[in-house]
C-alpha cells in the first residue's frame, strides 16, 4: 500500500520576505523524489513545514488526504540540513533515545538500534561517544537517527552532502529500501548527477515557487526542446546556413543544434551525408542540469 | 505519544546524563560535607566536658554533680602532674585552689562557687552565633543550588541548540514536552540535593546534641525552607530554559542569562546585608524572588506569624505560574533561531510552532 504526501498551496514569509509562494507538489509513495533548487530557493523551509518544525502561513500538508497531526508526523523520518546529535552521548544511547521520542517502546528501540547500527557498519562503535567517531561515522549515526523508528515518510535535507563515496552508496541503498517498502521519500540535493541517477520524480523550486514537478521522463519531454548532436569528419559550419536548423554549439566537426517545430531531422542527415561521412547523428537526452537551467531561467 | 509520555522520556535522559556528570556529583558531595561540617564539627571541636583531677572526695562529688569529668587521685601532687601531662584540663588542690594551664577553667570555678540567682528575660532568643550562621547557610544553599541547577537547565538547552539536534527533537516531540522534561528532571535533582542537605543537617544537629530549644526552631525552619525552595526553583526554571534557548552558543549564555542570574543573586546579598533590619526582611520575605531565603530566616528568628509563610508561598506560586508561561513562550520563540543571540523582544513575538 502506498500513500501520497501532498504539499498543497503552502506559503510562508519571514517578515516582508516571501520565502514560499503557493507551493504545491506531491511525493508519491514508493518513489524517490528529488527536490532541487538553488540556495535560498525555499527547499529547507518547505521541508521544515512538512515536518511541522515551522508553521505555514497558509496552505497545508496532507498524507493520504489527511492533514498532518503530531501523531502522523511522529512516524516521519527527518534529517535536517544542519546535522547534529549529542556529542557526549554514546551512539547507541542517543539512537535509542530518539527511537523512544518517536514513540517506540524501550525494548523495540533497543532492538531497532542494534540492527540499524549493525547495518550501517557502526555495530562496533555503538558504545562510543559520538564525538570520538570519525566524521564519516558521525554521518552514519545521523542516518540512523532518521531511520530508527522505521519511518513511514522520509524527508532528508541534503542527505548526501559531506558523505564519502562509500557512505553515499549506503545512503542510496537505505533510500531505495525505504521507498521499496512503499514510503514516500523526499530528498533535496545540490548534486544533480546523483539526483538524476536516483530519482523517479523531480520537484524543481526557484524563488519560492515550484517551477516543475512530476516524473523525470515527462519533465524531460516538457521542459527541454529536443536537441541533436552530429559528428562528421570535416568542419560542420555549413549547418549555420541550413534552413530549419538552429545551431547551439559548434566545435569543429561536432555540432549540437535544435530543429524548427515539425522539421524532419532526416533531411539534415541527408544534407550531411552529401558533404561526407557522418560518424554519429541522433537526439541528445537532456541532462537534469540542462532541464534545471531551462526551467529555472 | 502524548506530551506527558514524551516529557518523561526527555526527563529520564536528562537525569541519566546528570548522574554521570562530575560537576553534579561533586556539588552534591560538597554540600553534604558542608552541612555535616556546619552542624557536627563545632560539637567535635568543643571536645566534650572539661576533665578535672582532684584528691579531695567532697570536692569530687561537687564537681561530678556539675557534669564534669572527674578523676580522683591520691594527692595534690598527682593531680598537678596529670594537669601538667595534659591528661586533664584542670585540677583542684587543697585550699581549695583551682589549677589550670593557661586559661582559667571557668566551669570548674563555677561548680565550686555559689552563683547569685539569675532570671532570663528572653529565654528563647537565638544564640548569636546561630543567629548569624543559619541565615547565611540558608541563603548560601538556596543561592548555590538554585544557581547551579538553573544554569544547568540553560546549558542543556543551549547545548541542544548548538549541536543542532534540537531540530530533530522538535520534529519528533512537542516543544513543550522538551521543556517540561528538562525542567522536571533538573528540578527533581535539585530537590533531592536540597532534601539530602536538609536531612543531613537535621540528623547532624541531633547527633551533635544541639540543645532542644535550637532544634525546636531549626526543624520548622528547614521544613519551610525545603517547601520554599521547591516553589522558588520551579518559579525560575522555565526562565532558565528560555534564556538558554536565546543563546545559540555557550559563550552567549552568560549575557542572555544575566537577568535570571540577578534574580538569584540579589536576594542572596539582600538577606546577608539586611538580615538585622526587620522591616526590610519583612518586605523581602514576601517578594517572590527573595522569599525562599528571607521567610525561613524570619521563621528561625521567631519573627513570622504562622500564616505568613503560607501567604508568601501563595504569592510565589502565582508568580511561578506567570513566569513559567513567560519562560515557555521565550523558549518556544527562540529555540529554532540559530543565527546568534535572540533578543527578548524577538523571542516574545516569534510565531509559536505547531
Amino acid at each position: 500500500m502506498t500513500t501520497v504526501l501532498n504539499v498543497d498551496s503552502v506559503s510562508r514569509s519571514f517578515g516582508d520576505r516571501a520565502v514560499l509562494k503557493n507551493v504545491s507538489f506531491a511525493v508519491g509513495g514508493g518513489k524517490l523524489t528529488g527536490f532541487v533548487g538553488a540556495n535560498g530557493a525555499g527547499k529547507t523551509t518547505t521541508m521544515r513545514i512538512i515536518l511541522g518544525v515551522l508553521a505555514a502561513d497558509s496552505g497545508e500538508v496532507t498524507l493520504g488526504g489527511k492533514p498532518l497531526t503530531r501523531e502522523i508526523r511522529q512516524r516521519f523520518g527527518y534529517m535536517p540540513e544542519e546535522r547534529g546529535l549529542y556529542p557526549k552521548m554514546t551512539v547507541h544511547d542517543q539512537i535509542v533515545y530518539l527511537g523512544r521520542l518517536h514513540g517506540l517502546s524501550s525494548s523495540a528501540a533497543e532492538e531497532r538500534t542494534g540492527k540499524l547500527l549493525e547495518r550501517l557498519g557502526l555495530g562496533e562503535r555503538a558504545g562510543e561517544k559520538l564525538e570520538k567517531l570519525s566524521l564519516g561515522n558521525q554521518q552514519r549515526a545521523q542516518v540512523a537517527a532518521a531511520l530508527v523508528h522505521d519511518p513511514e515518510v522520509l524527508v532528508l535535507d541534503e542527505p548526501f552532502s559531506g558523505l564519502d563515496p562509500i557512505a553515499v552508496e549506503t545512503m542510496v541503498e537505505v533510500l531505495r529500501d525505504r521507498a521499496a517498502s512503499g514510503a514516500p521519500v523526499l530528498f533535496s540535493s545540490h548534486q544533480l548527477e546523483l539526483v538524476e541517477r536516483l530519482c523517479d520524480d523531480l520537484v524543481i523550486i526557484a524563488d519560492g515557487g515550484i517551477r516543475a514537478a512530476g516524473d523525470r521522463a515527462t519533465l524531460r519531454a516538457q521542459h527541454a526542446e529536443p536537441r541533436y548532436q552530429m559528428l562528421v569528419d570535416t568542419d560542420a559550419g555549413w549547418l549555420r546556413d541550413q534552413p530549419g536548423v538552429e545551431l547551439i554549439d559548434l566545435d569543429g566537426a561536432r555540432a549540437v543544434f535544435t530543429l524548427d517545430a515539425g522539421f524532419d531531422d532526416q533531411k539534415v542527415l541527408l544534407a550531411a551525408l552529401e558533404r561526407g561521412p557522418v560518424r554519429s547523428f541522433g537526439p541528445v537526452v537532456p541532462t537534469l542540469t540542462e532541464i534545471f537551467r531551462e526551467v529555472v531561467r | 505519544m502524548s506530551t506527558y509520555a514524551a516529557a518523561k522520556v526527555v526527563a529520564a535522559r536528562e537525569i541519566k546524563v546528570k548522574l554521570r556528570d562530575k560537576t553534579f556529583l561533586f556539588s552534591t558531595a560538597f554540600f553534604l560535607l558542608f552541612s555535616i561540617a556546619v552542624t557536627v564539627l563545632p560539637a567535635v571541636f568543643s571536645g566534650g566536658p572539661t576533665s578535672v583531677a582532684v584528691a579531695d572526695q567532697t570536692t569530687a562529688t561537687a564537681l561530678q554533680q556539675a557534669d564534669l569529668e572527674v578523676r580522683v587521685v591520691a594527692d595534690d601532687a598527682a593531680a598537678e602532674k596529670l594537669l601538667r601531662d595534659g591528661d586533664v584540663d584542670a585540677a583542684v588542690v587543697s585550699g581549695p585552689e583551682v589549677l589550670g594551664m593557661s586559661d582559667t577553667p571557668t566551669d570548674v570555678v563555677r561548680a565550686l562557687s555559689t552563683a547569685p540567682p539569675t532570671r532570663l528575660l528572653d529565654p528563647d532568643a537565638v544564640d548569636p552565633f546561630l543567629a548569624y550562621i543559619v541565615p547565611f547557610a540558608l541563603a548560601f544553599v538556596f543561592f548555590f543550588t538554585s544557581f547551579l541547577f538553573g544554569l544547568q537547565i540553560a546549558q542543556s538547552v543551549t547545548e541542544e541548540k548548538q549541536t543542532r539536534i534540537v531540530e530533530i527533537l522538535v520534529a519528533s516531540v512537542p516543544t513543550r514536552a522538551l521543556l517540561a522534561g528538562k525542567v522536571a528532571a533538573l528540578s527533581l535533582l535539585a530537590f533531592v540535593q536540597v532534601g539530602l542537605i536538609a536531612i543531613v543537617t537535621l540528623v547532624g544537629s541531633r547527633l551533635a546534641g544541639l540543645d532542644s530549644g535550637v532544634l525546636r526552631l531549626l526543624e520548622p525552619t528547614i521544613g519551610w525552607f525545603v517547601a520554599f525552595f521547591v516553589v522558588g526553583f520551579v518559579m525560575l526554571a522555565a526562565l532558565w530554559a528560555g534564556v538558554g534557548a536565546m543563546a545559540s552558543r555557550p559563550e552567549e549564555l552568560s549575557s542572555s542569562s544575566q537577568p535570571v542570574q540577578m534574580a538569584v543573586m540579589l536576594p542572596f546579598f539582600a538577606v546577608i546585608f539586611f538580615g538585622e533590619n526587620d522591616l526590610v526582611m519583612r518586605i523581602l520575605s514576601y517578594v517572590p524572588i527573595s522569599a525562599p531565603v528571607a521567610m525561613p530566616v524570619r521563621i528561625f528568628n521567631g519573627d513570622a506569624a504562622v500564616w505568613e509563610p503560607i501567604v508568601a508561598l501563595v504569592v510565589m506560586a502565582v508568580t511561578a505560574a506567570g513566569l513559567l508561561a513567560i519562560g515557555t513562550r521565550v523558549y518556544e520563540g527562540s529555540l529554532l533561531r540559530t543565527n546568534g543571540r535572540t533578543s527578548w523582544a524577538t523571542a516574545w513575538r516569534s510565531k509559536a510552532m505547531s
